[in-house]
């Protein structure tokens, strides 16, 4: 039985057990992946994760309470467990007060969408990798298999996303701290693919293997890759982009929102579940559209809006998950051409990654962090030296706006690499940038 | 549940194999949160799987499944048992160098008052109280007062008759209040979540969570009147709630093992300590006492055995100041040939163990917080993380805080916003000049630790007096 007909028959079984007055949301998670992890060159952990996990609201009238189960995956088996958990949720929702700010989807709008991919077998992915490692200090994970989301309600509403893709994330050392960063990710896995990214990654070793530089505090002329963008991205969608976080004035963009901050004309940012890798329903049954436009031409635009937010502030809803935030992120290219990165740069520093950001001051937009992996000192459009790990301290304001020099017109799609819990679907589209005195402290 | 998957693991096993094992966890949790005094979605969690670990001809392999019907423990075993014979020859250790551990035992964590000792309804009033004490001002814009528990039992078994059980009990409690005027925003939590512990809802008493919103609240709202933090080079004051933050980044994560091996390189980080820095490295002042203490009940990261079986104990890591041993389970030990702890756990049934901090605290000194503070010419008392941010060597950092005190001439002044400093982690804690007495200490905890690949987040506890730095780099706002 496919893993998608089990979600079903247990929607069906749902919906036989719940009574007329009764409403139940269910959303499913679950994944077959294998998951091998590398240490200089060599395997540390290998091994398989296959799970199953079952969210489900029941609801009546305006009373709810949800709760989640993993199962065994076997309708047989998980019938009984689910039933229980019904009888549970039953017994404690009629204990609480209604919900104000409850909001579901009530009429169906089924959907599916099934990726299928070509992976590797286990063997062969651990020989590959090992290869790429040969005489190189490889560190990293190699994720790979299935992944599956489900939505249903007792409407009978239907949704499926299914993909089946691989995703490694490693990093060639140099020594030291002195790395440099890559990964190789899709549905169909192709070895000469794997060799290709292998040696592009590679080919910095040497430029690593130079004397390192030191640069003092100051402000300097910074290229930063789009790995680089996405963890200054990672920021603003830490509450930048929910209705929730701008109405309750915890925004990092508040002086955005409601008042003269703009960011560079050039910058346009958008959530666009069209072109990701994220299911496009979330656990209310609501579809997302296709494009969200966040920022526009540099000023803020839309937010997005989960349910609860939407009944709560008396506006419609986009799909938005309970954490607002954006898995298909979008930014708008400029006209900088990657190739000719190195000159534009002159003199300055090249930043293949940035690492461990937070807030420096939440209102003011402002966020420190550090340079990481392959960092460079430019002089003269030439890579001279790797440069030691640098800590920054740089509004939005400034890095994506007044000190925006441009946007390149290639962007990178990045998939993520992250697994707590169960592994990632979001991903990110972006450009690099070029900034000009971009502050650093330590 | 540990009878009837014993019998199916028994079935099961293969033979021929070096060595096999089960680990089950369960975890059930509950979580109430009154939010702008309207009761959040109540949710109940069970999350339970087994976690097959093989070891065969030097290689090891895992398999992970919520499947707990003797067809999925067999299936598992078989893609375990791949897994290994996959990497036999090709791993970072020859795993039959490690002796398979067969460990007998149990554990349980502490818990005097259970959760459902009192109703749903008196649990969501008690937050709808404290709810109602966050809202003093129209200026309050959000606030929230939440509780939480979570119920983990878990059992290990192997080949060899290897069998230990162990369960504990935590609570979370929570409270925030954010203030805004124009596009100023300030907040104030109750420990930035961190005041959560091993135990039932006698917890709440120990920590005073029933008293706490209005000071909260009231807080926030000083905040919003108050000057940014001054900037300079002076003394910083650092209370249990923001040492623990200190602690973590800048002491923990240097010196687990699996970092300085290298297995973290791609993902959390490498280190700063090397191998040949234990027992003979000045990691700070001869003030700094730090202990590894799984064996503090009451504690977020207090257990019986790790997750490869080994037992915990009580180990200094720092002592007078000097490095003393590394973070880092059996199977560490073995590669790096040095004593560490029992600290390799897993988050879950579907994770396997990595070097993990457990609880990890700097010992109480002899100062009070009066003398603390009379030593200070000019200096600012910092209290509640709200930022943090450090290299992948976990060298230079930079923390901010929710509250700050300007400290002048011995004595605390007003209060300041946006409170940061930034520094070198040796050279900060070689700056260690005053460690307050067991009359400033608090046990805290580290909810959400994240790290390994595949990624973990695991509970972590610290426990720390309030402390006191000389010529640390402050600041505040732009």
């Amino acid at each position: 039985m496919s893993v998608q007909t089990y979600f079903n028959e247990l929607a069906d079984h749902v919906t036989s057990l719940v009574s007329d007055e009764e409403v139940a949301n269910l959303s499913f998670a679950a994944e077959d992946s294998d998951f091998v992890r590398f240490n200089q060159s060599k395997v540390r952990q290998a091994g398989s994760v296959q799970q199953r996990e079952l969210g489900l609201d029941l609801i009546k009238g305006s009373k709810h309470c949800s709760g989640s189960l993993t199962l065994a995956g076997d309708s047989e088996q998980d019938r009984a467990r689910v039933a229980k958990l019904v009888t549970d949720l039953r017994e404690r929702r009629d204990l609480l007060p209604d919900d104000p700010h409850l909001l579901y989807a009530t009429e169906p709008n089924s959907s599916e969408l099934i990726k299928t991919g070509s992976l590797p077998s286990g063997g062969d992915a651990i020989g590959q990798i090992q290869e790429a490692g040969q005489d190189r200090d490889l560190v990293g994970i190699y994720a790979a298999g299935s992944i599956y989301s489900g939505f249903a309600n007792t409407f009978g509403q239907r949704n499926w996303h299914q993909s089946e893709n691989y995703n490694l994330d490693w990093s060639y050392y140099h020594g030291g701290d002195k790395a440099t960063k890559s990964s190789y990710a899709g549905f169909e896995w192709d070895p000469a693919g794997l060799a290709s990214k292998a040696e592009r990654a590679a080919s910095q070793l040497e430029a690593l293997a130079r004397p390192a530089r030191k640069v003092e505090r100051g402000d300097y002329r910074v290229y930063l890759t789009p790995a680089a963008l996405r963890e200054i991205m990672g920021m603003l969608s830490w509450g930048g982009f929910g209705l929730k976080s701008h109405k309750t004035k915890e925004s990092p963009l508040i002086q955005m929102v409601e008042g003269d901050a703009r960011l560079a004309s050039s910058v346009t940012i958008r959530e666009l579940t069209g072109e990701g890798i994220a299911p496009n329903f979330q656990e209310q049954g609501f579809l997302r559209p296709d494009a969200v436009t966040l920022i526009e031409g540099g000023a803020y635009k839309d937010c997005l809006i989960s349910p609860r937010s939407a009944k709560e502030y008396g506006v419609e809803t986009n799909g938005a998950t309970a954490w607002e935030s954006p898995e298909s992120i979008d930014m708008a290219g400029g006209s900088l051409v990657e190739a000719d990165v190195l000159k534009e740069i002159g003199t300055g520093i090249y930043v293949s990654n940035l690492w461990y950001l937070n807030w420096s001051d939440r209102s003011s937009c402002r966020t420190t962090g550090m340079t990481r992996f392959a960092t460079f000192w430019v002089e003269g459009g030439e890579i001279v030296a790797p440069l030691n790990v640098m800590r920054f301290d740089e509004t939005a304001y400034r890095v994506l706006g007044s000190n925006l020099v441009g946007l390149t017109a290639e962007r990178e799609m990045i998939l993520d690499a992250g697994s707590y819990g169960r592994r990632e679907t979001s991903s990110a589209r972006l450009p690099g940038a070029l900034v000009n005195d971009f502050k650093f402290t330590l | 549940m540990i009878e009837t998957l014993s019998a199916r693991f028994q079935r099961a096993l293969p033979g021929g194999v070096d060595f096999c094992s089960l680990r089950y966890s369960s975890e059930r949790s509950e979580s109430l949160v009154v939010r702008d005094d309207i009761l959040q979605p109540v949710s109940l969690g069970e999350d339970a799987g087994v976690m097959l670990t093989v070891i065969h001809g030097g290689g090891l392999g895992y398999a992970a499944t919520s499947d707990l019907s003797e067809e999925g423990i067999a299936e598992a075993i078989k893609r375990a048992q791949a897994w290994a014979e996959r990497s036999a020859g090709r791993s970072v250790i020859d795993f039959e160098q490690i002796p398979p551990s067969h460990p007998q035992g149990s554990y349980q964590g502490p818990c005097a008052q259970a959760w459902d000792s009192t109703s749903l309804n008196d649990k969501i009033d008690l937050l709808q109280g404290l709810s109602k004490q966050l809202k003093i001002s129209d200026k309050i814009v959000t606030w929230a007062a939440g509780l939480g528990v979570v119920w983990n039992d878990t059992f290990t078994l192997t080949n060899g008759g290897g069998r230990l059980e162990q369960s504990f009990t935590y609570i979370f409690p929570s409270l925030r209040a954010v203030a805004n005027e124009g596009s100023e925003t300030q907040k104030r939590t109750f420990g930035a979540n961190a005041y959560c512990q091993q135990g039932g809802l006698e917890v709440l008493e120990t920590l005073a969570f029933g008293e706490s919103a209005t000071q909260i609240a009231t807080e926030a709202l000083q905040l919003l009147d108050a000057p940014d933090c001054p900037t300079g080079a002076m003394d910083l004051l650092l209370g249990p709630d923001q040492m623990i933050l200190q602690i973590h980044e800048s002491i923990g994560h240097p010196i687990e093992l699996d970092r300085i091996l290298g297995d973290e390189r791609n993902y959390a980080g490498t280190s700063f300590v090397t191998l040949d820095m234990f027992g003979t490295f000045q990691y700070g002042s001869e003030l700094l006492n730090v202990s590894f203490d799984p064996t503090r009940p009451e504690q977020m990261a207090s257990y019986g055995f790790d997750d490869e079986g080994a037992p915990a104990t009580k180990e200094f890591v720092i002592e007078k100041g000097k490095l003393l041993r590394p973070l880092g389970g059996v199977t560490s030990q073995k590669r790096a040939n040095i004593e560490g702890t029992a600290n390799a756990r897993a988050c879950s049934w579907n994770r396997p163990p990595i070097d993990r901090m457990a609880n990890l605290n700097v010992e109480p000194g002899e100062s009070s917080f009066d003398d603390l503070v009379k030593g200070i010419e000019r200096g600012v008392l910092m209290e509640t993380n709200s930022s943090w941010s450090i290299d992948d060597s976990r060298n230079k950092f930079q923390f901010g805080c929710e509250i700050g005190r300007v400290i002048e001439d011995g004595a605390v002044k007003g209060v300041v916003k946006k409170p940061n400093y930034r520094g070198v982690s040796r050279d900060f804690w070689r700056n260690l000049k005053g460690v307050g007495d067991a009359s400033t200490y608090k046990v805290m905890g580290t909810p959400n630790c994240g790290k390994g690949e595949p990624n973990q987040v695991i509970r972590v506890g610290h426990a720390s007096p309030t402390c006191l730095f000389g010529d640390v780099e402050v600041f505040g706002g732009v």
